[in-house]
């Protein structure tokens, strides 16, 4: 068993967390033409990296996304970071 | 050098030339007498050649029937089988060996009933026993209304050519007592979608079997030889550098399961796949308590019996991206909680060993055969948790792709250009097969 940090409530169980994609990619601009190329690679192409990743994931109970940096090989979590900005 | 590699290769070649290679009963009992001294090696060790007309990377299941197709089919004996470890080292020696093809798309069933079809003749075709038992394969309902969606994949099933009964619960209580049939029990059992041509393999035996009879064709079977990266001129892929020395060759298929996308970044292309891990479970040996195989969708979990007497048990996904090949604990306790809940009979069984493949998931649960998008290079994967069933099929279209560098009928539908058309093929969603 895991804990992962979700970066409002703190260490929790890994069952409560969701891998939502990896980080680091743009949506498409959709004021201008976009390309069905361009539309399969944000929806669907990846780099599923072998090592250490930086991924979007979601804390199920507080719904809160947020970035995960972690190494996918040894499962060592690295870092997770909120994705919120400030309201101010 | 290579001429002494030749002269070397043909001085082995005479030694063993009076050795068995043919496997028959009569052959064992040649040997018998003879002490069993002159049995061929399953395949030569050979190093590898300056060219090949096909590089095939990944020495799996999926990769050794493809060489042994691109001989067989296609004629084409100068290939190159080049793998990392050892041969069916990953997901081919990992899985829980079921067979089946109860899919509901006609594109997926055109597929997966030519592995089954082919698994069928398997044995006698490579000469080499690949113990494909078909015991059967029940996909458990637990309501009525799941009983409904059931009727409507038999009925799928049936309409795409494939077999598939509907059982009720006393047909399945026939086949697989050992369930539970209590009317209190969290998930009561309504009845089962049944293949009766589907069932278990054993998984060395395919890979050993392939291996063996893509060698005897003319395959180089190269074992711990890494690829490190793609031979590039002008964009286009001209073979492969290696651990051992750069291979050349003008087409390489990969074949690499749940590290497809570290082949892809070497080789400049992407791929819409995910790596997981899958755990699978093997108890003790008990006496004979499960002649089929038994799924239940609402666990997840699925179980069969080995011939050793072992129950193999296998289950979804662990949920977090891996490429490590051990499993994590939450997934370990679904699975097994799964199991204990459809046959409570077993909670007292112990396993005797558990281990995780990296498999490779698509965004629609359905494989990825074609050209990768560098020139030269042509990929085989996204088979996610069910890779060994289609071995013969994967091997066997992907050898018509990269003998002829067009897909045959049956692969084009799974060519990774569906991600850009839009024309998924959703199985997870068709027939609640979550890979």
């Amino acid at each position: 068993m895991q804990r992962f940090s979700c970066p409002f409530c703190g260490l929790r169980d890994e069952r409560e967390f969701h891998f939502a994609g990896e980080a680091g990619k743009t949506r498409p601009d959709t004021t201008q033409d976009v390309s069905d190329k361009e539309w399969a690679n944000y929806l669907f192409f990846c780099k599923n990296t072998k090592g250490p990743t930086r991924e979007i994931w979601v804390h199920t109970t507080c719904q809160e996304y947020f970035i995960m940096e972690r190494d996918s090989v040894t499962m060592e979590v690295l870092g997770t970071t909120a994705m919120r900005k400030d309201t101010a | 050098m290579t001429s002494t590699l030749a002269q070397k290769s043909a001085k082995a070649t005479q030694g063993e030339i009076d050795m068995t290679r043919h496997y028959s009963a009569f052959s064992v009992f040649r040997e018998g007498l003879k002490g069993h001294k002159g049995w061929a090696p399953l395949w030569r060790s050979p190093a590898p050649q300056d060219a090949y007309d096909v590089i095939v990377i990944g020495g799996g299941g999926h990769g050794l029937a493809t060489a042994y197709y691109l001989a067989k089919n296609h004629g084409i004996r100068k290939v190159a089988v080049i793998e990392k470890g050892w041969l069916g080292g990953g997901n081919t020696g990992r899985n829980t060996t079921v067979i089946r093809s109860n899919y509901f798309y006609p594109e997926s069933t055109r597929l997966y009933d030519l592995s089954v079809r082919l698994y069928e003749k398997l044995s006698r075709d490579i000469n080499y026993n690949v113990m494909f038992s078909q015991r059967g394969m029940m996909v458990l309902t637990h309501s009525e209304a799941e009983m409904e969606i059931a009727s409507r994949t038999v009925n799928a099933m049936q309409i795409n050519g494939v077999d598939a009964e509907l059982l009720d619960v006393k047909d399945v209580q026939k086949k697989a007592p050992i369930l539970n049939y209590r009317s209190d029990a969290r998930y009561p059992i309504h009845g089962a979608i049944f293949q009766g041509r589907g069932g278990t393999g054993r998984h060395d035996a395919v890979a050993w079997g392939y291996a063996r009879a893509a060698d005897q064709q003319g395959v180089d079977i190269i074992q711990n030889c890494e690829v490190t990266g793609f031979l590039i001129e002008g964009g286009v892929c001209k073979g492969v550098e290696t651990t051992l020395g750069k291979i050349r060759s003008d087409r390489v298929g990969v074949a690499v399961a749940g590290h497809s996308s570290v082949l892809a970044e070497m080789g400049g292309y992407n791929l819409p796949i995910n790596s997981y891990a899958l755990q699978a479970f093997v108890t003790e040996a008990v006496k004979p308590v499960m002649d089929t195989v038994a799924f239940s969708p609402m666990t997840g979990s699925y179980f069969s019996q080995s011939d050793k007497g072992g129950l193999v048990i296998g289950g979804g996904l662990d949920r977090i991206p891996s490429y490590a090949q051990r499993g994590n604990t939450p997934t370990q306790e679904t699975v097994l909680s799964g199991i204990i809940e459809m046959a409570p009979a077993l909670a007292k069984v112990k396993l005797l060993r558990h281990w995780a493949g990296n498999v490779d998931v698509s965004p629609d649960s359905s494989p990825l055969i074609g050209p990768s998008g560098t020139q030269g290079i042509y990929i085989n994967c996204g088979w996610g948790t069910g890779g060994f069933k289609a071995i013969p099929a994967g091997g066997y279209v992907f050898a018509h792709l990269l003998a002829t560098g067009n897909h045959h009928d049956i692969s084009r539908p799974f060519d990774p250009d569906r991600f850009r058309t839009g024309r998924l093929l959703d199985e997870a969603a068709g027939s609640g097969i979550a890979h």
